[in-house]
């Protein structure tokens, strides 16, 4: 079971809230999935986010995938050390490799508990 | 992130409504951890530990791979011969027995419909095809509306026998411990009968990674049995079963097409730089098409290698430019893990086609450099 203190969309990013403020990452699945990850592409701090909308790109060996956001808001931190300690995703993908700092205007209605999250966690 | 763009042909779903077909193998993979994806109507392994290193292992030591989705024919009948002059590109005249060819399948206007080896049989009385498997349907469609038009027989084996390969400089150490053919002198692009544990069966010295290897048609039943027998055999080598997703990685890299990528229902052979390929000895269906083509000059495009130290990928779709204006497009993309670097090919205009043009790719508005490189980008010491 993955962290029950944060909420999950189907396309595999988590999303943590704190006082308002959102702090967003991918899953463990995500990054199984994806394998031999190569590029990370983050916006800027400052600019805004936009619920179901990429905020940022990743790329494995194989393909390249968007990131979509679980909330609407403005970007406060982006971990930038992340994009060049991409091992990060595999070894931590729960905390040390957070992407975003967002306070938050709105939440996504798509977000799910662990335990719903779970379903989509099939492979194939 | 589930709704990435899909890049890569090894993801893109099948389409139709269509079961997906499984291998005799599938289960094997399965308990060696591999991820099995839709692949060509298939569920294949894309990856067991990770596709750069299953990749390096093939060119340092050796891979083996399920191949059961290719599909599998026989040709066989007084007019095999003829047939076959009228169906594929290459002269198979002048394939000698026991010999085999790179072909394709155009339609009447000159387009690939397929790429296929063609096998001559050893007694010279038949021929076995190798297909993709994202054609098969179609190519045994156009291969059986053809044959009424001749004394042939068309008969698919795909389900009748397994398909493996065995590629990297071990290959022939590990195989020659199974089997009683003599390997050593076994020619590139030739074939032979062997037995492997007691069962005849077909191995040929070919293969889509360019490194020395072995693809091996086994009687069905036996197929499971051969696997666990090469990798039980290779353990002591480095032998590791290896994923599609290497198999494309190590095919780009030794510049060789992949259908639905390099060639599709767009191009045609020449600008794919596949003429060497291309009889013009015999009536093939395309022949007029593409002869029409040479006297006109050709489409204006060529296919080329590019290469890029960029931290992007040029990837399949991406715009290629030259001093702003779009001159191409890119048929696929890797990152090689033999090179150390980004290698793509696309198709751009011929003025721009010469090894060391240097161009731009476009990765969503960004643009990026690359350099026209000469195929193939890797070629093994032999």
């Amino acid at each position: 079971m993955r962290p029950n203190d944060r909420s999950y969309l189907k396309s595999h990013e988590w999303c943590k809230i704190e006082n308002g403020i959102a702090t967003i990452g991918i899953t463990d699945f995500a990054v199984s999935h994806l394998s031999d990850l190569v590029f990370l592409d983050l916006p800027n701090k400052g600019s805004n986010v936009t619920i179901g909308e990429s905020f940022g790109e990743i790329e494995s060996v194989k393909a390249v995938s968007d990131l979509y956001s679980p909330v609407s808001g403005e970007i406060i931190e982006v971990n930038k050390d992340l994009t060049d300690n991409l091992e990060w995703l595999s070894s931590d993908p729960f905390a040390k490799a957070w992407m975003l700092k967002i306070k938050v205007t709105s939440l996504s209605q798509e977000l799910q508990n662990a335990a719903a999250y779970e379903g989509n966690c099939v492979e194939g | 992130m589930a709704r990435g763009r899909q890049i890569c042909k090894l993801q893109r779903p099948t389409l139709g409504s269509e079961i997906m077909r499984e291998t005799v193998l599938k289960d094997v993979h399965a308990a060696l951890g591999a991820r099995l994806v839709p692949f060509a109507g298939w569920t294949m392994p894309v990856q067991y530990r990770g596709i750069l290193d299953e990749a390096r292992t093939v060119r340092a030591a050796a891979g083996l791979f399920d191949l059961g989705h290719m599909g599998r024919v026989r040709i066989n009948g007084r007019q095999a011969t003829e047939y076959l002059q009228r169906l594929q590109t290459n002269d198979v005249t002048q394939i000698p027995a026991g010999r085999i060819r790179y072909s394709m399948i155009l339609n009447d206007e000159g387009i690939t419909q397929d790429d296929i080896l063609v096998y001559r049989n050893l007694k010279n009385d038949g021929f076995f095809l190798v297909i993709n498997a994202g054609n098969a349907d179609r190519d045994l469609a156009i291969m059986r509306a053809l044959a009424k038009d001749f004394d042939v027989v068309v008969d698919d084996q795909t389900d009748a026998l397994g398909m493996i390969a065995i590629q990297g400089p071990r290959s022939q150490d590990i195989t020659q411990q199974l089997t009683n053919a003599d390997l050593s002198s076994l020619k590139y692009y030739a074939w032979t009968i062997g037995t492997v544990l007691g069962v005849p069966m077909e191995i040929s010295r070919t293969g889509y990674t360019g490194e020395d290897g072995f693809e091996i048609y086994i009687p069905q039943q036996h197929t499971r049995a051969v696997w666990d027998a090469f990798m039980a055999a290779g353990k002591s080598h480095g032998l590791m079963p290896t994923g599609l997703g290497a198999r494309d990685t190590l095919r780009h890299e030794a510049g060789m097409p992949l259908y639905g990528h390099e060639i599709n229902e767009t191009t045609n052979p020449l600008e794919a730089g596949l003429d060497w390929a291309v009889k013009f000895t015999h009536d093939f269906v395309g022949r007029a098409a593409l002869e029409r083509l040479l006297a006109s000059g050709g489409t204006g495009r060529r296919l080329v290698g590019l290469t890029s130290n960029s931290k992007r990928c040029p990837r399949q779709g991406y715009e290629i430019k030259a001093n702003g204006q779009k001159i191409g497009q890119v048929c696929s993309g890797n990152i090689s893990p033999t090179l150390d670097t980004n290698i793509a090919t696309a198709y751009v205009r011929t003025e721009f086609a010469t090894p060391g043009t240097k161009l731009e790719f476009l990765v969503k508005d960004k643009a990026e450099p690359c350099t026209v490189t000469a195929l193939p980008f890797y070629k093994r010491q032999r």
